[in-house]
């Protein structure tokens, strides 16, 4: 059973002149993978990914996460579904400026009532798996950019989401931090199983991929699976 | 969790939260001011008007309030004294005859209220031997009166000078006296000063020709807030025959006077309360504003609506409530200075407050309940302004806050 799945996929942002951003989009992604979105400046790319992200909905068609679709769902059962089954990593990154590394990464585990032990337990395992286990009682202004994504990645797996959607994570890195943190993503994805989903026109994510999928004026043109680089 | 964030979130914009407090913190010195000054007012009103005179609530033969004669006085009976001293919430009770007299002096006469009093428990309940500022205070056998300063003045009479006087008796008897003055006293109203005689009881029972009778029985309460509920429980118990009244019955002037200055007080507290809504209410909507995009992140990461808005609300309530305080322990020190050192008035002023039978001076009140009061307002305000965020972000889009 794919992860994520969506069936003729249309989003059309209304105005003077109508713009197509998503165009009959049909995409399965499978558990494990580890896939980029790629294409050049308003090919689709942030908006098929919050579409599958339940952020936004789509025109037309059907988009599918562990067979719900997410179509069916109101706005507050897409907060909690989001909650639930999906991580975000955002390109600035987004951590919450007066919380600490460790509070950052707990924030969502708190959303969903998970107890003190367990929270803890996993924080420390998180902040740890990133690189970040000195740092836990930082603010994020206190965090270089690559730190603060980092955290960013520990905040998305705490919830132990189903997979992980990130949006250009590594466009507002230098390259030894973007390295740092694909060799991060890309170990969870080895060693934990996890799914990792991202929009990115950074050439060293697109190498590293498995899937490739290329997107121009809102339809897949290519989608090529390639092997690690 | 929330309240972890709400804190730490008023303290990201120091100055606009400091400035935010400043305002409230103003508003609530000013407000509790003004009502410390105005209650205190009251206070001073009900002290020297009810306090020293008629007392919290009174006991009378039915009839005698509309027709304040001796023919309507009360024999006092077993019977009275066991339901006044079967009640807990009374501490005791002084019996009265008060009925008007013409006084004469040397060269002088003038109407005066002549009250025969229990000089031992009035010296007990209202402290009247402390009002004595010339010659002595009256023991219980005495055929001597105590004079109000204002209407020895009046008289030009002094300690031992002697006074005729005269009035109508029990039945319509006439009752004609002479008696010397042992001693000078002077109350917080000058009204009272102006027209008060004290006669030992006894002797005014015999003045008046009434034995075993009394026209008021004052009732001394623990606590003067229970005036009413002691009158409430009282007036089943005597029946028909009495009535039972408290101190807005017996003063109904004095209560519609503070009555009506209250509502002054309010009208300046509601306008000064307004300005400060808008203050918070401009807090609110900055910090609904600046802070879209991370609205929009929580949103999109699983935070509630309602978590949102709760959390933006007891930010605006902590800052009410931090302001409400400061208000309330800066304003402090100076009602209590103004407490200790009342404010007495020059001449012209003072003549105004006496023309009111008021003593002429402002001194502030400490009750507690002037301090609660400001915390309860500023809270019902936040939780009203608090309730826009409620609405606000139930229109949240997550994308196009994150876009902000």
């Amino acid at each position: 059973m794919s992860v994520i799945e969506t069936n003729k996929l249309c989003k059309t942002f209304e105005g003077v002149v109508p713009v197509k951003a998503v165009d009959n989009v049909d995409l399965k992604i499978e558990n494990d993978e580890f896939t980029a979105i790629v294409g050049p400046s308003g090919s689709g790319k942030t908006t098929l990914l919050n579409i599958i992200g339940g952020l936004d909905r789509p025109t037309s068609g059907s988009v599918k996460v562990n067979d719900i679709e997410l179509n069916n769902l109101s706005d507050n059962e897409l907060i909690k579904f989001r909650l639930k089954h999906i991580g975000f990593v955002f390109q600035s990154y987004n951590l919450i400026p007066v919380l600490t590394a460790r509070e950052n990464t707990e924030f969502v585990m708190l959303l969903q009532n998970t107890t003190v032990e367990e929270r803890n337990e996993r924080v420390d395992a998180l902040l740890k798996e990133v690189g970040l286990e000195d740092k836990v009682n930082s603010r994020p202004l206190e965090l270089s950019g690559g730190q603060q994504q980092r955290v960013a990645v520990a905040r998305a797996l705490a919830s132990k989401p189903d997979f992980v959607l990130a949006d250009e994570p590594t466009a507002n890195l230098d390259s030894k931090s973007a390295e740092n943190l694909l060799d991060i993503m890309l170990r969870l994805n080895k060693e934990e199983g996890i799914t990792f989903v991202f929009s990115t026109h950074d050439q060293r994510v697109i190498d590293r991929a498995r899937r490739v999928i290329t997107l121009e004026d809102g339809k897949i043109i290519s989608d090529i699976t390639q092997n690690e680089n | 969790m929330l309240l972890k964030l709400a804190w730490r979130n008023i303290w990201r914009n120091k100055s606009r939260t400091i400035i935010t407090l400043a305002a409230v913190s103003v508003a609530v010195i000013l407000s509790v001011l003004m009502m410390s000054a105005k209650n205190g007012v009251y206070e001073n009103m009900i002290k020297s008007l009810i306090g020293d005179y008629t007392g919290f609530a009174q006991v009378h033969s039915n009839g005698y309030w509309d027709d304040k004669t001796i023919d309507n006085s009360l024999a006092f009976n077993d019977s009275i004294l066991s339901q006044i001293e079967s009640s807990k919430l009374i501490e005791g009770y002084s019996p009265r005859i008060e009925n008007f007299a013409l006084v004469v002096a040397e060269n002088m006469t003038k109407g005066a209220m002549v009250i025969g009093a229990d000089p031992e428990k009035e010296k007990r309940y209202n402290s009247l031997n402390e009002r004595v500022i010339k010659g002595k205070y009256l023991s219980e056998d005495d055929k001597q009166v105590m004079v109000g300063a204002g209407l020895a003045e009046y008289l030009k009479v002094t300690i031992d000078d002697t006074l005729v006087l005269l009035s109508q008796g029990y039945h319509g008897s006439s009752a004609a006296g002479k008696y010397a003055i042992k001693g000078i006293i002077k109350f917080g109203s000058p009204e009272l000063s102006k027209q008060l005689i004290f006669l030992p009881i006894k002797e005014a029972q015999l003045f008046y020709g009434v034995e075993n009778r009394y026209t008021n029985i004052i009732l001394h309460l623990d606590n003067t807030d229970d005036a009413k509920l002691v009158t409430e429980q009282l007036r089943p118990k005597l029946g028909k025959n009495h009535e039972v009244m408290d101190w807005e019955e017996l003063a109904p002037d004095l209560k519609n006077m503070i009555a009506t200055d209250k509502v002054e007080g309010y009208i300046f507290m509601f306008i000064l309360y307004m300005v400060i809504s808008f203050g918070l209410f401009g807090t609110m909507l900055m910090m609904l504003s600046e802070r879209k995009h991370e609205f929009g992140v929580l949103i999109a990461i699983g935070m509630k609506r309602l978590k949102l808005a709760i959390m933006v609300w007891l930010e605006l309530v902590i800052i009410s409530i931090l302001g409400a305080i400061a208000g309330c322990i800066l304003a402090f020190p100076i009602c209590a200075y103004f407490y200790y050192n009342p404010i007495y008035f020059s001449e012209d002023m003072a003549d105004i407050y006496e023309d009111f039978g008021i003593e002429a001076m402002i001194q502030f009140s400490l009750d507690p309940n002037i301090f609660i009061q400001q915390g309860v307002i500023i809270l019902i305000i936040s939780i009203g302004i608090g309730l826009f965020p409620f609405i606000k972000t139930q229109k949240l889009d997550a994308i196009k806050q994150m876009r902000a």
